[in-house]
Protein backbone atom coordinates (compact mmCIF):
# COMPACT_ATOMS: atom_id res chain seq x y z
CA UNK A 1 0.00 0.00 0.00
CA UNK A 2 1.28 3.43 -0.85
CA UNK A 3 0.19 6.53 1.05
CA UNK A 4 -2.32 8.71 -0.84
CA UNK A 5 -0.70 11.28 -3.11
CA UNK A 6 -2.95 14.13 -2.08
CA UNK A 7 -3.90 14.92 1.49
CA UNK A 8 -5.62 17.69 3.43
CA UNK A 9 -4.71 19.11 6.79
CA UNK A 10 -5.16 22.11 8.99
CA UNK A 11 -1.91 23.75 10.01
CA UNK A 12 -0.35 26.62 11.85
CA UNK A 13 2.45 28.14 9.78
CA UNK A 14 5.49 28.34 12.05
CA UNK A 15 7.93 29.91 9.63
CA UNK A 16 8.90 30.26 6.02
CA UNK A 17 12.16 30.59 4.17
CA UNK A 18 12.93 31.55 0.60
CA UNK A 19 13.62 28.49 -1.45
CA UNK A 20 14.83 28.41 -5.03
CA UNK A 21 13.88 31.14 -7.48
CA UNK A 22 10.45 32.20 -6.21
CA UNK A 23 9.38 29.37 -3.91
CA UNK A 24 8.98 29.23 -0.19
CA UNK A 25 9.68 26.44 2.23
CA UNK A 26 7.14 26.33 5.04
CA UNK A 27 7.45 24.78 8.46
CA UNK A 28 3.96 23.75 9.54
CA UNK A 29 2.47 22.43 12.74
CA UNK A 30 -0.43 20.09 12.11
CA UNK A 31 -2.94 18.40 14.46
CA UNK A 32 -2.28 14.82 13.31
CA UNK A 33 1.20 14.79 11.79
CA UNK A 34 3.07 17.06 14.13
CA UNK A 35 5.62 19.34 12.52
CA UNK A 36 6.32 19.05 8.81
CA UNK A 37 7.89 21.00 6.00
CA UNK A 38 6.35 21.72 2.62
CA UNK A 39 7.09 23.85 -0.43
CA UNK A 40 4.87 26.52 -1.96
CA UNK A 41 5.83 26.94 -5.60
CA UNK A 42 5.95 30.56 -6.76
CA UNK A 43 4.85 31.89 -3.35
CA UNK A 44 6.98 35.03 -3.63
CA UNK A 45 5.38 36.18 -6.83
CA UNK A 46 2.75 38.81 -6.11
CA UNK A 47 0.29 37.02 -8.36
CA UNK A 48 0.58 33.83 -6.31
CA UNK A 49 -2.80 32.74 -5.02
CA UNK A 50 -1.17 30.67 -2.31
CA UNK A 51 1.31 33.15 -0.85
CA UNK A 52 -0.86 35.16 1.50
CA UNK A 53 -2.48 32.16 3.13
CA UNK A 54 0.79 30.67 4.19
CA UNK A 55 2.45 33.51 6.08
CA UNK A 56 3.87 32.66 9.52
CA UNK A 57 1.36 32.87 12.38
CA UNK A 58 -1.52 31.89 10.08
CA UNK A 59 -3.98 29.13 10.86
CA UNK A 60 -4.94 27.60 7.56
CA UNK A 61 -6.33 24.63 5.77
CA UNK A 62 -4.06 23.10 3.15
CA UNK A 63 -4.12 20.55 0.38
CA UNK A 64 -0.71 18.95 -0.10
CA UNK A 65 0.75 16.67 -2.71
CA UNK A 66 3.24 14.12 -1.51
CA UNK A 67 6.59 14.40 -3.27
CA UNK A 68 9.63 12.20 -3.41
CA UNK A 69 11.57 14.45 -1.05
CA UNK A 70 9.26 17.31 -0.18
CA UNK A 71 5.52 17.73 -0.11
CA UNK A 72 4.04 20.63 -2.08
CA UNK A 73 1.16 22.87 -1.10
CA UNK A 74 -1.40 22.84 -3.92
CA UNK A 75 -4.28 24.72 -2.30
CA UNK A 76 -4.58 26.90 0.76
CA UNK A 77 -7.32 28.65 2.63
CA UNK A 78 -6.93 30.95 5.61
CA UNK A 79 -8.91 29.99 8.69
CA UNK A 80 -7.51 32.79 10.87
CA UNK A 81 -4.86 35.31 9.86
CA UNK A 82 -4.53 36.85 13.37
CA UNK A 83 -4.54 40.38 11.98
CA UNK A 84 -4.72 41.96 15.44
CA UNK A 85 -1.40 40.25 16.23
CA UNK A 86 0.16 41.30 12.93
CA UNK A 87 -0.89 44.90 13.42
CA UNK A 88 0.99 45.16 16.71
CA UNK A 89 4.76 44.95 16.90
CA UNK A 90 4.83 43.58 20.46
CA UNK A 91 2.22 40.94 19.82
CA UNK A 92 3.96 39.91 16.60
CA UNK A 93 7.24 39.54 18.47
CA UNK A 94 5.51 37.49 21.17
CA UNK A 95 3.68 35.27 18.72
CA UNK A 96 7.02 34.59 17.06
CA UNK A 97 8.47 33.73 20.45
CA UNK A 98 5.74 31.12 21.04
CA UNK A 99 6.33 29.75 17.58
CA UNK A 100 10.07 29.54 18.04
CA UNK A 101 9.57 27.60 21.28
CA UNK A 102 7.09 25.18 19.70
CA UNK A 103 9.49 24.69 16.80
CA UNK A 104 12.54 24.20 19.02
CA UNK A 105 10.94 21.56 21.26
CA UNK A 106 9.30 19.38 18.61
CA UNK A 107 10.81 16.97 16.07
CA UNK A 108 9.39 16.59 12.56
CA UNK A 109 6.72 13.99 11.81
CA UNK A 110 5.85 13.25 15.44
CA UNK A 111 2.17 13.73 16.18
CA UNK A 112 1.56 15.82 19.29
CA UNK A 113 -1.99 17.12 19.29
CA UNK A 114 -1.72 18.85 22.70
CA UNK A 115 1.11 21.03 21.35
CA UNK A 116 -0.98 21.98 18.31
CA UNK A 117 -3.97 22.83 20.48
CA UNK A 118 -1.83 24.77 22.95
CA UNK A 119 -0.24 26.87 20.22
CA UNK A 120 -3.55 27.60 18.51
CA UNK A 121 -5.22 28.57 21.80
CA UNK A 122 -2.27 30.75 22.77
CA UNK A 123 -2.38 32.62 19.44
CA UNK A 124 -6.11 33.20 19.88
CA UNK A 125 -5.37 34.42 23.41
CA UNK A 126 -2.72 36.86 22.14
CA UNK A 127 -5.09 38.11 19.45
CA UNK A 128 -7.56 39.17 22.15
CA UNK A 129 -5.01 41.28 24.03
CA UNK A 130 -5.98 44.93 24.24
CA UNK A 131 -2.84 46.95 24.49
CA UNK A 132 -4.57 50.01 25.91
CA UNK A 133 -5.86 48.02 28.88
CA UNK A 134 -3.16 47.43 31.47
CA UNK A 135 -4.97 44.38 32.85
CA UNK A 136 -5.19 42.78 29.45
CA UNK A 137 -1.52 43.55 28.87
CA UNK A 138 -0.46 41.89 32.15
CA UNK A 139 -2.71 38.95 31.47
CA UNK A 140 -0.95 38.16 28.24
CA UNK A 141 2.36 37.87 30.08
CA UNK A 142 0.67 35.14 32.11
CA UNK A 143 -0.38 33.57 28.84
CA UNK A 144 3.28 33.33 27.79
CA UNK A 145 4.25 31.66 31.07
CA UNK A 146 1.28 29.30 30.77
CA UNK A 147 2.38 28.40 27.26
CA UNK A 148 5.97 27.74 28.33
CA UNK A 149 5.06 25.46 31.24
CA UNK A 150 2.36 23.58 29.35
CA UNK A 151 4.64 23.10 26.35
CA UNK A 152 7.41 21.73 28.58
CA UNK A 153 4.89 19.25 30.01
CA UNK A 154 3.70 18.13 26.56
CA UNK A 155 7.23 17.46 25.29
CA UNK A 156 8.46 15.57 28.35
CA UNK A 157 10.28 18.25 30.33
CA UNK A 158 7.68 19.01 32.99
CA UNK A 159 9.55 20.56 35.92
CA UNK A 160 9.04 18.89 39.31
CA UNK A 161 7.41 21.54 41.53
CA UNK A 162 5.87 19.53 44.41
CA UNK A 163 8.67 17.62 46.11
CA UNK A 164 12.37 18.34 46.43
CA UNK A 165 14.13 16.68 43.50
CA UNK A 166 16.91 15.52 45.82
CA UNK A 167 15.45 14.42 49.18
CA UNK A 168 11.85 13.94 47.93
CA UNK A 169 10.37 15.78 50.91
CA UNK A 170 7.38 18.04 50.19
CA UNK A 171 8.36 21.62 49.43
CA UNK A 172 7.61 24.03 52.29
CA UNK A 173 6.28 27.60 51.84
CA UNK A 174 9.69 29.24 52.29
CA UNK A 175 12.22 30.47 49.76
CA UNK A 176 13.33 27.40 47.79
CA UNK A 177 15.62 26.92 44.79
CA UNK A 178 15.04 26.05 41.15
CA UNK A 179 17.58 23.86 39.41
CA UNK A 180 17.53 23.85 35.59
CA UNK A 181 19.86 20.83 35.39
CA UNK A 182 17.78 18.91 37.96
CA UNK A 183 14.53 19.96 36.29
CA UNK A 184 12.76 21.06 39.46
CA UNK A 185 12.75 22.49 42.96
CA UNK A 186 15.37 21.88 45.63
CA UNK A 187 14.58 22.51 49.30
CA UNK A 188 16.94 24.90 51.17
CA UNK A 189 18.84 21.94 52.70
CA UNK A 190 19.52 20.38 49.27
CA UNK A 191 20.26 23.57 47.34
CA UNK A 192 24.00 22.76 47.32
CA UNK A 193 23.47 19.43 45.48
CA UNK A 194 23.19 21.02 42.03
CA UNK A 195 25.86 23.31 40.54
CA UNK A 196 23.50 26.07 39.32
CA UNK A 197 20.39 27.02 41.24
CA UNK A 198 18.34 30.16 41.49
CA UNK A 199 16.21 31.17 44.47
CA UNK A 200 12.48 31.01 43.87
CA UNK A 201 9.89 32.85 45.97
CA UNK A 202 6.82 31.21 47.51
CA UNK A 203 4.53 33.22 45.23
CA UNK A 204 6.41 32.41 42.05
CA UNK A 205 6.28 28.71 42.88
CA UNK A 206 2.53 28.95 43.55
CA UNK A 207 1.86 30.57 40.21
CA UNK A 208 4.02 28.02 38.40
CA UNK A 209 2.06 25.18 39.98
CA UNK A 210 -1.23 26.76 38.96
CA UNK A 211 -0.02 27.18 35.38
CA UNK A 212 1.41 23.69 35.27
CA UNK A 213 -1.92 22.22 36.46
CA UNK A 214 -3.45 23.90 33.45
CA UNK A 215 -5.53 26.24 35.52
CA UNK A 216 -5.14 29.20 33.18
CA UNK A 217 -8.54 30.62 34.14
CA UNK A 218 -7.46 31.06 37.77
CA UNK A 219 -3.91 32.08 36.96
CA UNK A 220 -5.00 34.71 34.45
CA UNK A 221 -7.11 36.42 37.12
CA UNK A 222 -4.10 36.88 39.40
CA UNK A 223 -2.65 40.36 39.49
CA UNK A 224 1.10 40.02 39.49
CA UNK A 225 3.43 42.77 40.60
CA UNK A 226 6.11 43.40 37.94
CA UNK A 227 8.90 41.86 40.10
CA UNK A 228 7.00 38.58 40.38
CA UNK A 229 6.27 38.61 36.68
CA UNK A 230 9.98 39.08 35.95
CA UNK A 231 10.95 36.34 38.41
CA UNK A 232 8.64 33.87 36.66
CA UNK A 233 9.97 34.86 33.28
CA UNK A 234 13.62 34.47 34.32
CA UNK A 235 13.09 31.17 36.10
CA UNK A 236 11.19 29.49 33.28
CA UNK A 237 13.32 30.93 30.48
CA UNK A 238 16.47 29.91 32.35
CA UNK A 239 15.18 26.33 32.34
CA UNK A 240 14.26 26.56 28.63
CA UNK A 241 17.73 27.87 27.77
CA UNK A 242 19.31 25.03 29.70
CA UNK A 243 17.22 22.43 27.84
CA UNK A 244 17.81 23.91 24.39
CA UNK A 245 21.46 24.72 25.11
CA UNK A 246 20.93 28.04 23.36
CA UNK A 247 19.18 31.37 23.58
CA UNK A 248 15.65 31.64 22.26
CA UNK A 249 16.33 34.07 19.46
CA UNK A 250 12.99 35.87 19.64
CA UNK A 251 13.76 36.98 23.21
CA UNK A 252 16.61 39.10 21.84
CA UNK A 253 14.14 41.21 19.90
CA UNK A 254 11.66 41.31 22.80
CA UNK A 255 14.40 42.54 25.17
CA UNK A 256 15.34 45.14 22.62
CA UNK A 257 11.78 46.44 22.32
CA UNK A 258 11.60 46.61 26.09
CA UNK A 259 14.94 48.46 26.30
CA UNK A 260 13.97 50.97 23.66
CA UNK A 261 10.65 51.57 25.41
CA UNK A 262 8.60 50.71 22.35
CA UNK B 1 33.27 12.99 -24.72
CA UNK B 2 34.49 15.34 -22.05
CA UNK B 3 34.49 12.76 -19.28
CA UNK B 4 36.90 10.67 -21.39
CA UNK B 5 39.63 13.26 -20.88
CA UNK B 6 40.20 12.21 -17.32
CA UNK B 7 41.86 15.24 -15.73
CA UNK B 8 39.58 17.61 -17.71
CA UNK B 9 36.63 16.35 -15.74
CA UNK B 10 37.73 18.01 -12.52
CA UNK B 11 37.30 21.68 -13.66
CA UNK B 12 34.02 20.65 -15.25
CA UNK B 13 32.61 19.17 -12.08
CA UNK B 14 33.93 22.14 -10.14
CA UNK B 15 32.02 24.56 -12.38
CA UNK B 16 28.86 22.45 -12.13
CA UNK B 17 29.22 22.58 -8.38
CA UNK B 18 29.65 26.37 -8.40
CA UNK B 19 26.54 26.87 -10.55
CA UNK B 20 24.60 24.56 -8.28
CA UNK B 21 25.27 26.89 -5.35
CA UNK B 22 23.36 29.70 -7.10
CA UNK B 23 19.72 30.33 -6.18
CA UNK B 24 17.25 28.47 -8.36
CA UNK B 25 19.87 26.30 -10.08
CA UNK B 26 19.39 22.57 -9.63
CA UNK B 27 22.00 19.95 -10.52
CA UNK B 28 20.57 19.49 -14.03
CA UNK B 29 20.55 23.20 -14.86
CA UNK B 30 24.06 23.48 -13.43
CA UNK B 31 25.29 20.77 -15.77
CA UNK B 32 23.46 22.30 -18.75
CA UNK B 33 25.01 25.73 -18.12
CA UNK B 34 28.46 24.21 -17.74
CA UNK B 35 28.26 22.33 -21.03
CA UNK B 36 26.87 25.44 -22.70
CA UNK B 37 29.93 27.38 -21.52
CA UNK B 38 32.24 24.65 -22.78
CA UNK B 39 30.87 25.13 -26.28
CA UNK B 40 31.08 28.92 -26.08
CA UNK B 41 33.83 30.85 -27.99
CA UNK B 42 36.70 31.61 -25.66
CA UNK B 43 36.38 35.42 -25.84
CA UNK B 44 32.73 35.21 -24.77
CA UNK B 45 33.56 32.99 -21.84
CA UNK B 46 36.37 35.31 -20.83
CA UNK B 47 34.07 38.32 -20.98
CA UNK B 48 31.58 36.55 -18.68
CA UNK B 49 34.33 35.66 -16.22
CA UNK B 50 35.58 39.26 -16.22
CA UNK B 51 32.07 40.58 -15.64
CA UNK B 52 31.76 38.35 -12.58
CA UNK B 53 35.09 39.53 -11.19
CA UNK B 54 34.21 43.16 -11.96
CA UNK B 55 30.98 43.13 -9.93
CA UNK B 56 32.85 41.76 -6.97
CA UNK B 57 35.76 44.19 -7.27
CA UNK B 58 34.00 47.37 -8.33
CA UNK B 59 30.58 47.20 -6.67
CA UNK B 60 30.33 48.82 -3.26
CA UNK B 61 27.48 50.01 -1.06
CA UNK B 62 26.46 53.64 -1.59
CA UNK B 63 27.43 55.46 1.59
CA UNK B 64 24.05 57.24 1.59
CA UNK B 65 21.33 54.84 0.45
CA UNK B 66 23.30 51.56 0.90
CA UNK B 67 22.33 50.41 -2.58
CA UNK B 68 24.85 48.48 -4.66
CA UNK B 69 26.78 50.86 -6.88
CA UNK B 70 30.03 51.35 -8.79
CA UNK B 71 30.18 55.05 -7.88
CA UNK B 72 29.78 56.55 -4.44
CA UNK B 73 27.35 58.20 -4.04
CA UNK B 74 25.25 56.15 -6.44
CA UNK B 75 23.59 57.56 -9.55
CA UNK B 76 20.29 58.18 -7.75
CA UNK B 77 21.78 59.81 -4.65
CA UNK B 78 24.11 61.90 -6.85
CA UNK B 79 21.37 63.06 -9.22
CA UNK B 80 20.20 66.69 -9.10
CA UNK B 81 16.90 65.68 -10.71
CA UNK B 82 15.65 63.65 -7.75
CA UNK B 83 13.44 64.94 -4.97
CA UNK B 84 15.74 64.90 -1.94
CA UNK B 85 12.94 65.43 0.57
CA UNK B 86 11.65 61.87 0.17
CA UNK B 87 13.24 58.56 1.13
CA UNK B 88 11.65 55.27 0.19
CA UNK B 89 12.86 52.45 2.45
CA UNK B 90 13.11 49.00 0.84
CA UNK B 91 14.37 45.58 1.92
CA UNK B 92 16.65 44.73 -1.01
CA UNK B 93 18.41 46.43 -3.97
CA UNK B 94 16.12 44.54 -6.37
CA UNK B 95 13.13 46.37 -4.88
CA UNK B 96 14.61 49.65 -6.16
CA UNK B 97 14.71 48.24 -9.69
CA UNK B 98 11.04 47.29 -9.37
CA UNK B 99 10.05 50.74 -8.08
CA UNK B 100 12.16 52.54 -10.71
CA UNK B 101 10.42 50.56 -13.45
CA UNK B 102 7.10 52.11 -12.40
CA UNK B 103 8.46 55.57 -13.27
CA UNK B 104 6.13 56.90 -10.59
CA UNK B 105 8.67 57.82 -7.95
CA UNK B 106 11.32 60.51 -8.09
CA UNK B 107 12.65 60.59 -4.53
CA UNK B 108 15.63 58.87 -2.92
CA UNK B 109 15.88 55.35 -1.53
CA UNK B 110 17.32 53.50 1.42
CA UNK B 111 18.13 49.79 1.34
CA UNK B 112 17.88 47.90 4.64
CA UNK B 113 19.51 44.74 3.25
CA UNK B 114 17.04 42.46 4.96
CA UNK B 115 14.18 42.46 7.34
CA UNK B 116 13.76 41.98 11.07
CA UNK B 117 13.26 38.27 11.68
CA UNK B 118 13.30 37.48 15.41
CA UNK B 119 13.22 33.71 14.86
CA UNK B 120 16.27 33.85 12.58
CA UNK B 121 18.01 36.07 15.10
CA UNK B 122 18.06 39.00 12.66
CA UNK B 123 17.50 42.14 14.68
CA UNK B 124 17.73 45.87 13.93
CA UNK B 125 21.52 45.85 14.28
CA UNK B 126 21.89 43.47 11.35
CA UNK B 127 20.13 45.95 9.06
CA UNK B 128 21.13 49.38 7.73
CA UNK B 129 18.85 51.17 10.18
CA UNK B 130 21.46 53.34 11.90
CA UNK B 131 22.47 54.63 8.44
CA UNK B 132 18.85 55.55 7.74
CA UNK B 133 18.47 57.49 10.99
CA UNK B 134 21.71 59.32 10.24
CA UNK B 135 20.23 60.55 6.96
CA UNK B 136 17.19 61.96 8.74
CA UNK B 137 19.15 64.03 11.25
CA UNK B 138 19.88 67.10 9.12
CA UNK B 139 16.17 67.81 8.65
CA UNK B 140 16.21 67.92 4.83
CA UNK B 141 13.94 64.88 4.52
CA UNK B 142 10.21 65.54 4.84
CA UNK B 143 8.72 62.13 4.09
CA UNK B 144 9.78 58.54 4.63
CA UNK B 145 7.92 55.90 2.67
CA UNK B 146 8.13 52.44 4.22
CA UNK B 147 8.08 50.00 1.32
CA UNK B 148 8.98 46.75 3.04
CA UNK B 149 7.27 43.64 1.69
CA UNK B 150 3.68 42.98 2.79
CA UNK B 151 4.84 39.95 4.77
CA UNK B 152 4.83 39.32 8.52
CA UNK B 153 8.51 40.26 8.85
CA UNK B 154 8.20 43.18 6.43
CA UNK B 155 5.29 44.62 8.37
CA UNK B 156 7.03 44.11 11.71
CA UNK B 157 10.09 45.92 10.33
CA UNK B 158 7.84 48.72 9.10
CA UNK B 159 6.19 49.09 12.50
CA UNK B 160 9.56 49.11 14.22
CA UNK B 161 10.95 51.78 11.86
CA UNK B 162 7.83 53.87 12.19
CA UNK B 163 8.36 54.06 15.95
CA UNK B 164 12.05 54.85 15.57
CA UNK B 165 11.35 57.59 13.05
CA UNK B 166 8.36 59.19 14.77
CA UNK B 167 10.52 61.40 17.08
CA UNK B 168 11.88 63.14 13.94
CA UNK B 169 8.41 64.54 13.29
CA UNK B 170 8.41 63.60 9.59
CA UNK B 171 5.58 62.35 7.45
CA UNK B 172 5.83 58.56 7.54
CA UNK B 173 3.78 56.66 4.98
CA UNK B 174 3.54 53.09 3.81
CA UNK B 175 2.57 51.65 0.46
CA UNK B 176 -1.15 51.22 -0.07
CA UNK B 177 -2.71 47.80 0.16
CA UNK B 178 -3.29 46.08 -3.10
CA UNK B 179 0.05 44.39 -2.91
CA UNK B 180 -0.95 40.85 -2.05
CA UNK B 181 0.13 39.64 1.36
CA UNK B 182 3.09 37.30 1.21
CA UNK B 183 4.39 38.46 -2.17
CA UNK B 184 7.76 40.09 -2.72
CA UNK B 185 7.95 43.66 -4.02
CA UNK B 186 10.55 42.42 -6.45
CA UNK B 187 7.87 40.36 -8.21
CA UNK B 188 5.02 42.87 -8.14
CA UNK B 189 3.88 44.10 -11.54
CA UNK B 190 4.43 47.77 -12.40
CA UNK B 191 0.77 48.78 -12.33
CA UNK B 192 0.13 47.35 -8.89
CA UNK B 193 3.33 48.90 -7.58
CA UNK B 194 2.63 52.33 -9.11
CA UNK B 195 -0.85 52.28 -7.59
CA UNK B 196 0.56 51.28 -4.22
CA UNK B 197 2.92 54.27 -4.39
CA UNK B 198 0.17 56.72 -5.35
CA UNK B 199 -2.18 55.48 -2.68
CA UNK B 200 0.37 55.41 0.13
CA UNK B 201 -1.10 56.46 3.43
CA UNK B 202 0.20 58.17 6.54
CA UNK B 203 1.02 56.00 9.54
ZN1 LIG C 1 15.63 18.41 49.69
ZN1 LIG D 1 22.78 56.00 -3.05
Amino acid sequence: MTAPKIYTTEAIVLKHANFGEADRMLTLYTPNMGKLRAVVRGARRSKSKLGGHVEPVTHCSLVLARGRNLDTVTQSQTIESFLSIRNDLWLTARALYLIELADAFTPEHAENYPVYKLLLDALHGLAKVRREEAASWMQHLMLLRYFELQLLGHVGYQPQLRDCINCRSPIQPVENFFSPSGGGILCPKCAHTEPVVRPISVNALKVMRLLQRGDYATASRLRLVPELSRELERTIQGYVRYLLEREIKATGFLDRLRREGM
Amino acid sequence: MISGFGSAAEPVSRLIEEFHKLPGIGPKSAARLTYHLLRMPENQARSLAEAIVAVKERIVLCSLCQNLTDTDPCAICGSTERDRTMICVVEEPLDILALERTGGYNGLYHVLHGVISPIEGIGPDELKIGELLARLRDGSVAEVILATNPSLEGEATGMYLQRLISPFGLRVTCLARGLPVGGDLEYADEVTLARALEGRRAL
